[in-house]
């Protein structure tokens, strides 16, 4: 069991979760993800480590209420505990002084750039941040993200804050203004990352996305979460999450992150009945 | 009982015992364990089979040479309890152990009667005195020797770590075994399924180690929570022993093995043992829904039995094994064979899978199979499969399982560098000692064998515990590390 120190909402059904962890607030580096249980029936499922504090021990997690385990991970309350935590796992960031380097973030993802936004600015880079949203209210961790850039940029699909447009529009935009880009770290929905991969590719800039397929022990033991690189098969839980984004097979993630679909549908529905049930006593 | 001692003759006249079973078309539609376990009448007439040869050829055929003669004796006297002590000074998880050994490869393999009659079912009364001290409330906890002060890091809770862990316990030391996944057991609870063994037996076993002040820790992943550097320097323990088990599966590197419903073994076997997928949504994670359908397990070890078998109770109509040598090859115990084929499973022989078929939707819907025939024999002493040119066909299946075998984890390569592996990256040892390469680190089970037994894994846990207490005893005693 371990304690919820701190939980807030950043965004509608966007919470920040900091969790009393000491071994993992002290080992922890950009890009690594923990797996957790909720409850003690619970899914394990996998969350990238936004943040952590080895003082305090603690690590912060930003999670958006998706599937059943992140919706009942969003109503656990400072005070509260996660039945389990381990981490951290996956291979760090590759982190360097590139030169010029493009954190971008979409939606919830910007949780996962933002602490290498953080690395690869401590590592001297020129570090530009696109914080991508669908929406104003949605946008997270934007003075966290102007703190650690030289650019910050934010974008809404629907123009209501920041630049109107994706985030790869404002990429193109920044290629196009004939800025020298030497590197570029994209972490969103599996359309956002490919549309990103697909921008960079004819100039060569070498991109990295984080990939998030469907896992079990996230320690390299039951291969579920086997995804196609380069047309072979690589494991998430160790040899990533983080892979050239130019030569990962985005439509095979997006069929193989399917497979749970109808259960998980099913899962949330008997949660949010329950949840309403819990209201009404 | 009878005084005077049985003749050879009489003791011969016996029959083998056969274990009660759940009936195949019952137990089809449960998950409780198949064999129902020896009655003591039915105990003490097997253990009276055994003609208590001079030179007994079964200690020697047992990895761990459990003093067969001596506990079967026992047994044929009447005191099981006399007799799990008497094996529980060679081997401390008899209740496990005598379910999931491959006796017939082993101990009964090599007993006198096995030529002209059948050898005595020394796996069936090894579970029996466990069970019965278990389920009797007589388990006694062993003497533990003074405390020595010494503190040891056991890694991975399976059972190489577990068996370690007990045998340093008891001469003292202060053990701390961690455990990368949230429940203790390693392969004996996420692998093997409950209708072999089942998982309260397990969680006995680890009860008992705790009673003896052996300390746990789940939910952290040596190599990435913590090295074994940290361990040594920064937490001070005097040793450590590295039972971390097998790593990712191996897949075949044939088209389409990335469909939806197609799966390794070990993630299929874990997400209904450890996760209990089989109770979704009750249990938050979810697995293929087998039922109606046809799933198909590519291998013949004991884990493919043991994924076909757990397709088959989760509702698969076929249950099929798709294995490209004939059965004779086949590595899984006759034992787990026969169970299957008495369970309805299905055997694919000498056929082999080229492509997996998916829908639009990227749904597996079949597998296109080549049929083989035995060659020449090949470096491990079985007949090579060739393909037979022009056999190809279709075996439309809705799920697949690939169960051929598993690499090593590369986190303790990884992080410990210095810690030698070989080019399979399994950890090197000294097979005396269990000594890696780095002072005072120690390795035993799947890590350094590659895919092996319980009983190996076990064996080695306590070579390297006897090693390791062998090294600190030479060393004072450092009570302040305390």
């Amino acid at each position: 069991m371990n304690n919820i120190v701190s939980a807030i909402f950043l965004a509608e059904n966007i919470k920040k979760i900091e969790i009393h962890a000491p071994r993992i607030a002290k080992k922890r580096k950009a890009g690594q993800f923990v797996m957790i249980r909720v409850s003690e029936h619970g899914e394990r499922i996998p969350l990238t480590i936004a943040g952590s504090d080895p003082e305090k021990g603690t690590v912060t997690l930003i999670v958006q209420g998706m599937g059943k385990s992140t919706r009942e991970l969003n109503l656990k309350k400072e005070g509260e505990s996660i039945h389990d935590i381990v981490g951290p796992l996956g291979t760090p960031s590759h982190i360097e002084n590139f030169g010029t380097a493009v954190s971008i973030g979409g939606g919830v993802g910007t949780a996962i750039a933002y602490p290498t936004a953080v690395a690869l600015k401590e590592a001297g880079n020129h570090v530009i941040t696109i914080n991508g949203a669908r929406t104003k209210e949605l946008v997270i961790l934007e003075n966290e993200m102007k703190a650690v850039s030289d650019e910050a940029y934010i974008t809404t699909d629907d123009g209501s804050y920041g630049f109107h447009g994706f985030v790869t529009q404002k990429l193109q935009e920044l290629i196009d203004s004939g800025k020298t880009i030497n590197y570029v770290l994209a972490i969103g929905p599996i359309p956002m990352m490919k549309a990103v991969a697909e921008v960079t590719r004819p100039y060569g800039i070498p991109t990295v996305v984080s990939l998030n397929p469907v896992m079990v022990d996230g320690t390299g033991m039951c291969g579920g979460c086997r995804v196609t690189i380069d047309n072979e098969i690589r494991f998430a839980c160790v040899d990533g999450p983080e892979f050239d984004a130019h030569k990962v097979d985005f439509k095979n993630l997006s069929d193989r992150n399917r497979m749970y679909l109808e259960e998980e549908q099913q899962s949330v529905e008997a949660f949010s009945h329950k949840c309403q049930l819990g209201q009404q006593k | 009982m009878d005084l005077k001692p049985m003749t050879t003759k009489e003791r011969l006249a016996i029959p083998r015992q056969p274990m009660p079973a759940q009936d195949p078309k019952e137990r089809i539609r449960n998950f409780r364990e198949v064999h129902l376990g020896y009655t003591p009448e039915l105990a003490q007439r097997e253990a009276m089979r055994c003609i208590q040869c001079k030179d007994p050829a079964c200690i020697k055929g047992c990895p761990v040479n459990i003093k067969i003669d001596k506990f079967i004796k026992l047994i044929a006297e009447g005191d099981f309890l006399g007799a799990v002590r008497k094996i529980k000074e060679d081997n401390i998880l008899p209740a496990i152990c005598g379910r999931v050994c491959p006796q017939e490869d082993q101990c009964e393999k090599v007993c006198i009667l096995e030529k002209k009659h059948e050898s005595v079912a020394i796996g069936n009364l090894e579970r029996f005195v466990a069970d019965y001290e278990r389920e009797t409330g007589n388990v006694e906890l062993p003497e533990i020797l003074p405390a020595t002060g010494k503190r040891i890091a056991v890694i991975g809770s399976g059972p190489a770590g577990l068996s370690c862990a007990n045998d340093l316990a008891r001469l003292g030391h202060s053990v701390t075994v961690y455990e990368a996944l949230h429940q203790l057991g390693g392969v004996l609870m996420y692998g093997i399924p409950e209708f072999r063994l089942p998982k309260d037996i397990v969680q006995a076993e680890i009860d008992g180690l705790k009673q003896i002040g052996v300390e746990f820790v789940t939910n952290t992943v040596v190599g990435r929570s913590v090295t074994i550097d940290e361990l040594m320097e920064e937490e001070h323990f005097d040793a450590v022993f590295i039972g971390v088990g097998a790593g990712l599966p191996w897949f075949m590197g044939i088209p389409g093995e990335n469909l939806l419903g197609v799966y390794s073994a070990n993630e299929f076997l874990t997400r209904v043992n450890l996760m209990k997928a089989y109770d979704f949504p009750q249990s938050d994670t979810p697995v293929f829904d087998c039922r109606d359908k046809n799933v198909a397990v590519f291998g013949g070890g004991n884990t493919a039995m043991d994924a076909v078998r757990t397709a088959k109770r989760l509702g698969a109509e076929h249950a099929y094994i798709v294995y490209r040598r004939s059965e004779a090859e086949m590595p899984a115990r006759k034992e787990e064979i026969d169970h299957a084929k008495n369970e309805g499973i299905e055997f694919l022989l000498l056929m082999n899978p080229i492509a997996f078929i998916g829908n639009e939707q990227q749904w597996l819907t079949g597998v296109k199979c080549i049929r083989m025939e035995l060659g020449e024999a090949d470096e491990s002493g079985r007949r090579k499969p060739v393909p037979v040119k022009d056999s190809e066909f279709l075996l439309p299946i809705d799920m697949a399982v690939i169960s051929i075998g598993n690499g090593s984890n590369p986190l303790i390569k990884q992080t410990t560098p210095e810690i030698e592996v070989s080019r399979r990256d399994t950890i090197v040892v000294d097979i005396n000692s269990m000594a890696t390469s780095k002072e005072n680190v120690y390795a035993g089970g799947d890590i350094v064998t590659g895919g092996a037994t319980v009983i190996l894994a076990m064996g080695a846990g306590r070579t390297a515990a006897k090693a390791i207490h062998e090294k600190l005893a030479g060393q004072a005693p450092d009570f302040d590390n305390e």
